[in-house]
């Protein structure tokens, strides 16, 4: 009940911020230079022509007029019509979406199933060659670029040993699963990279903790030690990285649906600021700006749930 | 009959860059069955380090045994492999330490952490585990237990909170209790309703207690038997009356004057001149003599052994006898 009490007095105190995210999505597009009329009729219309369809777009307007407009049409649910596409902006970022967050989701999963038992590992195992292993693995995983691991991954599982498709969305659940394994593994490397090195520490900092000898006093075997005292008083810096990782992830699929052919918002987010797409922009900004927050709100529900000591409020 | 707990020539080194320390050097002593054993020293002389050498919890620390025997109810210790040293502790013997402000897991209900021994040693489900969690909980004074059986520990007080720490130690009935400095973390009030609980138990359970403290005021009021330790050996050990009427070893004469209330109240506190000596790099002879009043030249070279004056009173001075000047 506290729960469900705090998620909804979050969701609440979301709305000021994202008005505020719509501002700001607003003004910063009208600084770009570039014009969606011209760019839609192209170089050899005349300025009247442009002159024209800047009108029927409401692009003549002045700037407080517009963004009214815009707050109008994200009230209505709309978001606005797509320059480019002339259908509603919710329709065509809702199309997009999904891809992209079951790949978020995906990975990041896959990421902590990469970074509990191998984390406690080299932890465990601290200094040995397991240790350095591991750092090493993910030390170079993090340093090459995405597309590059992406582009040997598809080689490698997908021409040389064909075991994962290479492209699309697939059908059903586990249609998704399958075909996104390869992206979803490629960002889940770059998490864990950063998220086994932060639960790593912790459990090394916990393992000398007090209350960690109560526990070894008892007579429980060093691993019942690790599951039921350590792991869990080593979450929540952890939890701290991933969160934060993942919300940077929210922008940055880009590169991974492109070298993956997947139709997800990446590729639309950079086709309309290419056009100049306004509605389409504003309304991927503030869908991104909304899922951050979202990400921050089971952030903090995690920690509760991890630590009784924090409170809900 | 043989005591329960038999410590022989007991050696614990810690491993550091620099040089290895040897915290418990050759220790001897015994533990009867059902006796209160006192162990007494300043911080950093290997008091801790003796009871965690009983039960090999380091906390993470690079320490190992190096020699000497620890013999439980006819077993030796030291033999043990790690997993059969997990059936040791906790049911057979069982460790109460210092700060319960960090001794409890803040992740986890009290009753969970009072209930886990007894699901690891006694095949008992998780109700029965919890019913006697209740009992536990009763029997160290925690009112309504029942309630608290599901709070966390952040909701306990520090007095509260040893409670807990006894009644998980006490889950499975141990033969033998080491208390690393119970008290030294609580209010006066409080110490003295923890003591009072640990021999109250011990009655009860009649087990044995081996109760480390810095504070001879503790010693004087629970132990049976007790013994001074100083820079990782055994000073002096004899049987708490005799030791307080007619302590030995210049240290714990020392140590004797330096207590509040034992003399007349117009006469100054005496403190002990100096401080405790480096582990990694221990004086030779006898390790007391650079603090020693009544150090002759001999001390300087010889460490001398742990030897009977009268029978359970032993003394490792070489000035044993010798007037204080």
């Amino acid at each position: 009940m506290i729960v469900l009490r705090f998620v909804l007095l979050r969701l609440i105190q979301m709305i000021p911020a994202l008005i505020g995210i719509t501002i700001v999505a607003f003004l910063l597009l009208r600084v770009l230079p570039g014009d969606p009329a011209s760019l839609l009729i192209g170089a050899r219309g005349s300025t009247e022509e442009v002159e024209a369809l800047r009108h029927q777009l409401g692009l003549d307007a002045p700037l407080w007029q517009q963004y009214l407009t815009f707050l109008g049409d994200m009230a209505n649910g709309s978001f606005g019509q797509s320059i480019t596409q002339r259908r509603p902006v919710a329709t065509v970022v809702l199309e997009r979406l999904p891809p992209t967050l079951v790949l978020i989701a995906y990975s990041t999963v896959l990421a902590i199933i990469l970074t509990v038992p191998l984390a406690m590992l080299a932890a465990v195992r601290r200094n040995s060659w397991i240790d350095f292993a591991i750092k090493a693995v993910f030390v170079v995983a993090m340093s090459m670029p995405p597309f590059w691991l992406g582009v040997l991954l598809i080689l490698l599982f997908g021409l040389k040993f064909p075991i994962f498709p290479v492209s699309g969305y697939g059908e059903g659940v586990f249609g998704h699963l399958w075909h996104l394994f390869l992206p979803a593994f490629v960002i889940a490397l770059g998490t864990a990279a950063l998220t086994i090195r932060s639960l790593r520490s912790s459990i090394i900092a916990v393992r000398t903790a007090d209350f960690i000898d109560t526990a070894r006093a008892k007579g429980l075997p060093e691993n019942a030690v690790l599951r039921r005292h350590v792991l869990r008083n080593s979450l929540i810096s952890t939890i701290s990285v991933l969160s934060v990782h993942t919300s940077w992830i929210i922008g940055g699929t880009v590169v991974i649906e492109a070298v993956f052919a997947l139709p997800g918002v990446g590729d639309l987010l950079v086709t309309s600021i290419f056009t100049r797409d306004y509605p389409v922009v504003q309304g991927l900004t503030v869908t991104f700006a909304a899922l951050v927050m979202l990400i921050s709100l089971i952030t903090d529900v995690a920690y509760a749930a991890v630590d009784p000591r924090i409170r809900l409020e | 009959m043989a005591p329960l707990l038999s410590v022989r020539d007991l050696v614990t080194v810690f491993e550091s860059k620099t040089r290895p320390v040897q915290a418990v050097d050759s220790v001897s002593f015994e533990i009867r069955e059902g006796e209160v054993f006192g162990l007494v020293g300043e911080s950093g002389c290997g008091k801790s380090a003796t009871c965690r050498s009983i039960l090999r919890l380091f906390a993470g620390a690079p320490a190992r045994i190096t020699g000497g025997t620890i013999e439980f109810a006819g077993r030796d210790l030291t033999c043990l492999s790690e997993a059969e040293m997990t059936r040791v502790r906790g049911r057979e013997i069982a460790m109460v330490f210092q700060d319960p402000m960090t001794s409890l897991n803040p992740t986890m209900r009290v009753g969970d952490q009072i209930a886990e021994g007894l699901i690891r040693h006694e095949s008992i489900g998780r109700r029965a585990a919890r019913l006697e969690a209740i009992e536990l909980l009763k029997q160290v004074g925690v009112p309504s237990a029942e309630q608290r059986l599901d709070s966390w520990p952040h909701e306990f007080s520090g007095g509260m909170r040893q409670r807990v720490l006894i009644a998980i130690a006490l889950a499975c009935r141990p033969k033998l209790l080491i208390a690393d400095e119970p008290t030294t973390a609580l209010d006066v009030t409080i110490q003295d309703q923890i003591l009072k609980l640990i021999l109250r138990l011990r009655e009860q359970y009649g087990m044995s207690v081996l109760l480390v403290t810095h504070d001879l005021g503790v010693v004087a009021q629970t132990c049976d038997r007790v013994a001074t330790m100083y820079a990782g050996r055994i000073v002096e050990t004899a049987e708490t009356p005799s030791l307080f009427a007619r302590p030995l070893h210049p240290y714990t004469i020392a140590l004797l004057n330096s207590l509040p209330g034992g003399k007349k109240r117009s006469e100054p506190l005496q403190p002990i001149g100096g401080a405790p000596p480096n582990l990694a790099d221990p004086p030779p002879g006898c390790r007391f003599h650079p603090r020693c009043s009544i150090a002759v030249e001999a001390c300087r070279s010889t460490a001398p052994a742990l030897l009977p004056v009268d029978a359970p009173h032993r003394v490792a001075c070489l000035r044993r006898g010798a007037e204080p000047s």
